[in-house]
């Protein structure tokens, strides 16, 4: 039986990352362009990232946003005002948004359950409103723009991320795929199984001994270091950094991705997010009350399918 | 500069004794079922657009009576559809359902009363200033200030001393034992519920005549009304009332000395609260977590 289980789950491993690195060939002809692709793949990492916490420590940040907008303006800015260097700015953008989540978590940390997600909002507001005021800075309303990614250059070799979109791609896939191991790494971990404790039973968790408020910092700043990863990325993907990408509206659609996903899985906030990208792309290009219809889908998700795309799956094949 | 001050410091009582309204009914909704409402935003501009539409039949004063139950009867009716399923469930069901609630409200009033702002005339007798020297005080800013005092009295009143009140509280600390003592806790649950949002339809009636009417104007009172509940401490109205009240003056006075932090002075108030106070100035031990 177990044997069984583990060839299926290397099979839908296998047909994963196939179907991710031949995305450039078969996403043309349905329809697609590789900028979408990519554009999935980074806020599949966002919302990984954010599913991170919230699906294995059981612990909703409402919050999120900011750290992925923190690692798009620092990536950014690094590129505007530091150096032309797209690893650098990389960087850059991931500790802004990880220092400043590690900082934060020391506060946040305190609260447990919804009033975690209520202190998560409105320090996640905090940013918005220093990227949307400090306009000399960050562009204000407009955005921080001015700024574009840079190809890479090895020395002997240069790839050209910047007008190659099928470079760029690949490029998003080799970063996603290093974050994604680190995570599946800590996963497997004893701090992982740790995780999990807490997710299944905090109090039990805590007689044992377990320093859940220290594991719960650990695992909040890892993960605004992820996300803020992420953010830098999507400032590369757009060569922009927008302040609604700080606010708690793509905080909310981040945890939707990963709830439609499934939050119990590993993958599931890749699928939610490639569902909800394209509903979006779709629906905001046949109808101006696009809003409407992304509210409506919240609603129906969770009233109909709380578990999620693959928890369904999973579910079936269960039974 | 002493008027200036005297000003701002008016200013941010009003704007706190608006916020405190907002805050008192998401406490409300929070403490008994543990749901953090994002859609009060959405019913305080529904509330308001209600009597934006019913003000040329009404009047004012018709609109301020009509206005407010018609939008707790809509929160009635979400609550009894949408987030009744959700009750035994992790909290992020319900969060998520009222986001995307709020979406729809704010698509949909753009939809039916379109995205410009309109304004809403209040009555002749409240828009005249009091006196020349204090021109920044006019009869409708007391008004304001007024029904939110009376509001937050017959609310304190009502649960303090009638039988809902009562439950509402005991509820509130445990509700398991309420439910086992023969209460009907569903029923407790919508009314609650109703009150709630009834308190964000008052707010949407008087923010419309101060501020005018916009299908965007939800979300921006939400987040005060948020820190204000942190601020005070969750689980105590008394310290929602607090909370309100606070990050509305500290708000009002640091108008006057750095205008462009007048905002970010509450982020940095309920940090200090979180920091210093983590359950928040009137929160208990027991509500923490």
């Amino acid at each position: 039986m177990s044997d069984q289980y583990d060839a299926r789950k290397l099979l839908a491993l296998a047909c994963i990352w196939a179907a991710l690195l031949l995305a450039p060939y078969w996403m043309p002809p349905l329809g697609g362009y590789t900028a979408l692709g990519t554009r999935v793949l980074v806020l599949g990492l966002a919302a990984m990232s954010l599913n991170f916490l919230l699906g294995f420590t059981g612990v909703l940040s409402f919050g999120h946003a900011a750290y992925f907008g923190l690692g798009a303006y620092g990536a950014g800015l690094s590129l505007k005002f530091l150096a032309a260097s797209s690893p650098l700015a990389l960087l850059m953008g991931m500790l802004l948004g990880g220092v400043a989540g590690a900082l934060l978590g020391t506060l946040i940390v305190r609260r447990r359950g919804v009033y975690f997600a209520m202190v998560t909002i409105a320090f996640g507001q905090v940013f918005y409103y220093i990227a949307f005021q400090w306009s000399s800075l960050t562009g204000g309303d407009d955005g921080l723009r001015g700024f574009s990614r840079q190809p890479l250059d090895f020395g002997l070799f240069k790839i050209d991320i910047l007008s190659n979109a099928d470079y760029f791609y690949y490029f998003v896939l080799f970063c996603f795929a290093l974050i994604v191991a680190i995570m599946s790494f800590i996963l497997r971990s004893p701090f992982g199984r740790t995780m999990l404790a807490i997710r299944e039973n905090e109090r039990r968790a805590r007689f044992l001994g377990i320093a859940i408020e220290r594991h719960i910092w650990i695992v909040f700043t890892l993960s605004c270091f992820f996300i803020g990863f992420a953010g830098a990325l999507y400032a590369l993907l757009n060569n922009f950094a927008d302040p609604r990408g700080l606010h708690y509206s793509q905080s909310g659609d981040f945890v939707m991705m990963a709830v439609m996903g499934g939050m119990r899985s590993f993958w599931g906030p890749l699928l939610g997010a490639a569902v909800f990208v394209v509903l979006q792309d779709y629906l905001s290009s046949v109808t101006v009350n696009w809003m409407s219809f992304v509210g409506l889908l919240f609603v129906l998700v969770v009233l109909f399918f709380p578990r999620g795309l693959l928890g369904m799956v999973g579910r079936k094949l269960a039974s | 500069m002493l008027q200036l001050l005297l000003f701002n410091v008016t200013n941010g009582l009003i704007i706190g004794a608006f916020y405190v309204l907002m805050a008192l009914g998401l406490s409300l909704i929070l403490n008994l079922s543990n749901v953090i409402n994002f859609a009060h935003g959405g019913f305080l501009v529904v509330g308001g657009y209600i009597a934006y539409t019913i003000t040329p039949y009404v009047g004012f004063w018709g609109a301020l009576l009509i206005a407010p139950p018609l939008t707790a009867i809509i929160g009635l009716l979400v609550e009894r559809v949408l987030i009744r399923p959700l009750y035994g469930r992790d909290p992020l069901y319900s969060l998520l359902l009222t986001f995307g609630l709020a979406f729809i409200f704010e698509d949909g009033t753009r939809f039916i009363w379109g995205a410009q702002g309109k304004p809403v005339t209040v009555p002749a007798v409240l828009a005249q200033p009091l006196s020349y020297e204090f021109f920044f005080i006019t009869g409708y800013r007391l008004f304001m200030v007024a029904m939110v005092v009376v509001a937050v009295a017959v609310l304190f009143v009502l649960l303090r001393y009638t039988r809902l009140g009562i439950r509402i509280r005991a509820g509130t600390l445990d509700l398991e034992t309420v439910s086992a003592l023969g209460v009907n806790v569903r029923t407790l649950r919508s009314l609650n519920f109703a009150v709630g949002i009834f308190l964000a339809g008052l707010s949407g009636v008087l923010a419309a005549g101060q501020l005018g009417l916009e299908p965007t104007m939800g979300s921006g009172l939400l987040m005060p009304s948020f820190i204000a509940i942190i601020v005070g401490g969750v689980g105590s109205l008394t310290g929602t009332l607090l909370g309100g009240l606070l990050i509305g003056v500290a708000s009002g006075i640091t108008a006057v000395f750095l205008p462009a932090a007048s905002e970010a002075i509450m982020y940095v108030l309920m940090a200090v609260v979180l920091l210093i106070r983590p359950r928040g100035l009137l929160g208990e031990e027991g509500m923490m977590t």
